[in-house]
């Protein structure tokens, strides 16, 4: 950049004598000056003037008013009161009387002084000068002298040595800030491949935390379902949902065009995950016509049909699906763990 | 002795008024004369746009002050709890602590709910108001020298703002911003490499964990709300010492500022204006309602609701997420998640555009003056027409961001609207620079025209001839002089290839680069060339003949 030719040619070059207050007798477009003042009415008027006070003080009047008024309603209303107002609807009568008396509380203050400064102060327009930011050459001149003699104070230049292991010291020294962070979560390891889905795990419906048996699950209904033993008041149970969290739905065997799709399913149940594999949204929504299910978040829309392909939307892979039977009790049971990650894909996914 | 050398001047001290007494006191310590001298009639221009970093300021002050009152209340936990509080409908529901303590800030505590919703209202009024004021900034050339680092110290607030509003509406652990917290960790994982890394540190394991809502909590109220404030007073600390632009007019020059001084219009007008904005969020928080935690429910991993969205400033990330093919890349064991990756990515870039716009142009023209006189946005086509392609990307994306709200509140097809935002992130930038420059070239012989041919007046003249003209009265000294005060750059040429010797020198690529650049800024068909005086007196002389 500084290495190019930096004429300045091309700049225009009158920027000052374009804007000097010395107007060119013979330029229609020199600058004429600061405009005159023009006076207002209540620079003229007294009585308007007076007006002005009036409302200044009756704003600020108003404002303590609203305060006493916020106190009060602070007081009378009950927190559980709820009033209906036109048009906005049923509100809480404290809520809506602290907001709006706070509002015209302050809101009067600063009318109150924006229309004081506005009529009554003083309105005469005051030119400033301006001083250019960089500094003049002798003050430059005298810092680099004195950058130059502390510098060389320092003997800094000279003694590479303490340089050297200063600036040795300094760098290394925000490593342990660095390793103290080491502590903030554990190592990812394999823990995002695994589930609390395994050989076994009876399928457990997630509204009536009763185990699931084929003819429980029409065709065209949609289940979400947990494994077995997995309760929400036990201490991770947040962390496993997150994971294990089933769709469940039932289709005619003939519909489903995937092969592994069938063999993993029973009697045209098919289980799938319910965490989207775009950023991890459950997904809810399912359409019993098509087979899709369609995540809100995103909009991301798989084929159940078809090996919960992506067939719309952001999501990059199919769902993982779930190998289901039954137990020898007549129950859905899994077969074994996802045989791949669940939700969103990551670097070590592969 | 010592008391007769000092007795005249304390009693000098004693006759003065309590004021100055006081200021003498403190000036003793702080040294308040020597600051208040330049300060305390310090000249501010005026316009309207000028109030809106006061919006941010005001906005940022309101967020402050109700942030610290809910802090009281909160309770920054992951624990379990069965909630037991006045709210009926979520009776015997578990629930984490924080979502619990946000029902009873809103339901328990008097004044809560006000407080809870001014927060959240003024954290979108300060976001909305810091792109305006970008914006703002960003049309009128205010950003440029000596004024860049202000620049980037505004556009950080900006980024920081987000980033701050966020970790501040993920607290309450509710099911939709629970979703937004997954959707971030489902980004974090798309990370190459170092995303689940970053995934397990930032989450103390696997996601949802029970550490995020007090992580998120010591990084919304303390970390990155004291960056900001240092930010914040940088700012204005700047603002003060480079003194405000201003916009042209008759007496206004790059060496003055004209306007009002400090004490006291001001500080009746500011001071004044922070009690408006404060008055105007309360009025709001009264009356609408916002993030109502309670209907959404708590968060749950498996569970969704339809309709989820970010606060709006995240919106035009979230867009960028919902629009891009979901590519992924397998190989050698490893995925390269592109769908989620890439947005991320131009996330970064389309804000960092922002950050640098000031250095290139500043490369581009090569001048290196200070700048106080604003340009009028149409005096400066190209960099306004870049501003509004920006502003159409940032936009197309946010409708993206909302397709499915778009879809359901218009009866439209999602595929369209996602195939819209697709082709429109690409293609709305280029018409939107196109017709922007034509506008703005449309004003400037406007601007011409009236300059030369005076102000149409309305007033129909039938001439003896019976011809109709129309009577243009001229413009005024100030009005001349204000149509025609701006700078029109000329493009930058490579220089000479050859030397005095007649040896050949390399022109570097940027060089090259910086003069193409210049000519597409300042080239042919990027202005109008304003009238000269001589056109000017050729033409009223003309007129007089008439």
């Amino acid at each position: 950049m500084s290495s190019q030719e930096n004429s300045e040619e091309n700049l225009p070059t009158k920027q000052d004598s374009a804007h000097g207050a010395v107007a060119v007798a013979d330029n229609p477009f020199a600058d004429p000056g600061l405009p005159p003042h023009e006076a207002r009415q209540q620079d003229l008027d007294d009585r308007t003037a007076k007006r002005s006070e009036r409302t200044v003080a009756l704003l600020f009047t108003v404002s303590m008013l609203a305060t006493i008024g916020f106190i009060a309603c602070f007081v009378i209303f009950p927190i559980e009161k709820i009033v209906y107002i036109w048009p906005i609807g049923k509100v809480s009568a404290l809520n809506f009387s602290l907001g709006l008396t706070l509002a015209v509380a302050l809101f009067c203050i600063g009318a109150g002084a924006v229309h004081w400064a506005r009529t009554l102060m003083s309105d005469v327009e005051i030119a400033d000068d301006r001083h250019p930011i960089s500094a003049e050459p002798e003050v430059k001149a005298k810092v680099l002298n004195d950058f130059k003699q502390g510098a060389e104070d320092s003997v800094l230049g000279r003694r590479k040595l303490i340089r050297n292991t200063m600036f040795g010291a300094l760098a290394m020294v925000p490593l342990s800030g660095i390793v103290l962070l080491r502590d903030l979560g554990p190592l990812p390891e394999d823990k995002l491949r695994h589930t609390l889905w395994g050989k076994g795990k009876a399928l457990v419906n997630m509204n009536t935390g009763e185990p699931l048996r084929p003819e429980d699950i029409a065709v065209g209904s949609l289940t979400f379902a947990k494994p077995e033993g997995l309760e929400e008041h036990d201490h991770g149970f947040m962390n496993e949902i997150a994971k294990a969290a089933l769709m469940i739905v039932r289709l005619q065997p003939e519909d489903i065009k995937d092969k592994r799709e069938l063999d993993w399913s029973h009697e045209g149940i098919v289980a799938f995950s319910k965490i989207c594999t775009h950023v991890g949204c459950p997904i809810s929504l399912y359409e019993q016509q098509t087979h899709h299910a369609l995540c809100p978040c995103h909009q991301s829309t798989f084929d159940l049909s078809d090996g919960a392909r992506v067939i719309f939307g952001p999501a990059g892979h199919a769902l993982p699906q779930l190998h289901i039977g039954v137990n020898d009790e007549g129950y859905l049971e899994a077969l074994g763990d996802f045989d791949e990650p669940v939700g969103p894909a990551f670097w070590e996914r592969g | 002795m010592s008391n007769t050398t000092t007795a005249p001047a304390d009693e000098q001290r004693g006759k003065a008024p309590a004021g100055e007494r006081v200021a003498d006191w403190a000036d003793g310590r702080l040294g308040i004369y020597s600051l208040a001298k330049a300060n305390l009639r310090k000249v501010f221009p005026d316009h309207w746009s000028f109030m809106l970093g006061e919006i941010c300021l005001y906005s940022f002050i309101i967020i402050i002050l109700t942030g610290v009152y809910l802090t009281l209340f909160f309770h920054p936990s992951m624990n379990e709890v069965e909630y037991h509080g006045v709210y009926a409908p979520m009776q015997g529901v578990l629930m984490s602590e924080a979502y619990a303590s946000t029902l009873d800030i809103s339901f328990e505590v008097r004044g809560g709910l006000l407080i809870r919703q001014i927060h959240h209202w003024a954290a979108l009024i300060f976001l909305a108001g810091m792109f305006v004021h970008m914006m703002r900034v960003f049309f009128t050339g205010a950003f440029r020298k000596p004024r860049e680092i202000n620049w980037l110290f505004g556009f950080l607030l900006f980024v920081l703002g987000m980033f701050t509003g966020f970790t501040g509406y993920s607290l309450p652990d509710d099911l939709l911003s629970g979703t937004g917290v997954r959707f971030t960790q489902g980004a974090i994982l798309s990370v190459p490499i170092v995303g689940t890394y970053i995934s397990m540190f930032l989450f103390g394991g696997e996601f949802p964990g029970t550490d995020f809502v007090a992580r998120f909590y010591s990084i919304h109220i303390l970390l990155l709300p004291g960056i900001m404030l240092g930010l914040v007073v940088a700012h204005l600390i700047l603002v003060f010492y480079h003194k405000h632009t201003q916009f042209p007019g008759p007496g206004r020059t790059e060496k003055n500022v004209v306007g009002m001084p400090l004490m006291p219009v001001y500080m009746a007008k500011a001071g004044g204006f922070f009690f408006l904005v404060f008055g105007v969020i309360a009025a709001v928080a009264a009356i609408a309602t916002i993030n109502p935690i309670w209907t959404i429910g708590p968060y749950r991993p498996d569970m969704v609701g339809t309709g989820a969205q970010p606060d709006w400033y995240m919106g035009f990330a979230e867009g960028l997420v919902r629009v891009m093919p979901g590519w992924e890349i397998n190989l050698w064991g490893h995925t390269l998640v592109l769908g989620v990756f890439i947005p991320l990515v131009v996330f970064g870039l389309v804000l960092g555009a922002m950050a640098v716009y000031p250095f290139i142009e500043s490369w581009i023209t090569g001048d290196k003056r200070e700048h106080h006189l604003l340009d009028r946005p149409r005096n400066a086509p190209t960099r306004t027409a870049l501003g509004v392609a920006w502003i159409t990307m940032y936009m197309i994306t946010l409708v993206g961001g909302g397709n499915d709200l778009w879809a359901t509140h218009f009866h439209l097809s999602i595929n369209a609207i996602t195939w819209f935002v697709r082709i429109g992130f690409f293609a709305g930038p280029v018409i939107a620079f196109i017709v922007t420059k034509r506008i703005c070239l449309g004003l400037q012989r406007r601007d011409a025209e009236k300059v030369l041919h005076g102000r149409e007046s309305g007033i129909i003249k039938r001439l003896p001839h019976g011809e109709f003209i129309e009577v243009h009265e001229p413009l005024s000294q100030e009005q001349l002089h204000t149509l025609t005060q701006h700078e029109q750059y000329k493009p930058v040429e490579i220089g000479p290839t050859v030397d005095e010797n007649g040896v050949e020198r390399k022109v570097k690529g940027g060089e090259k680069l910086r003069a193409k650049l210049s000519q597409a800024y300042f080239g042919e068909g990027t202005q109008i060339p304003k009238p000269t005086a001589e056109e000017y007196k050729e033409i009223q002389e003309g007129h007089g003949h008439h």
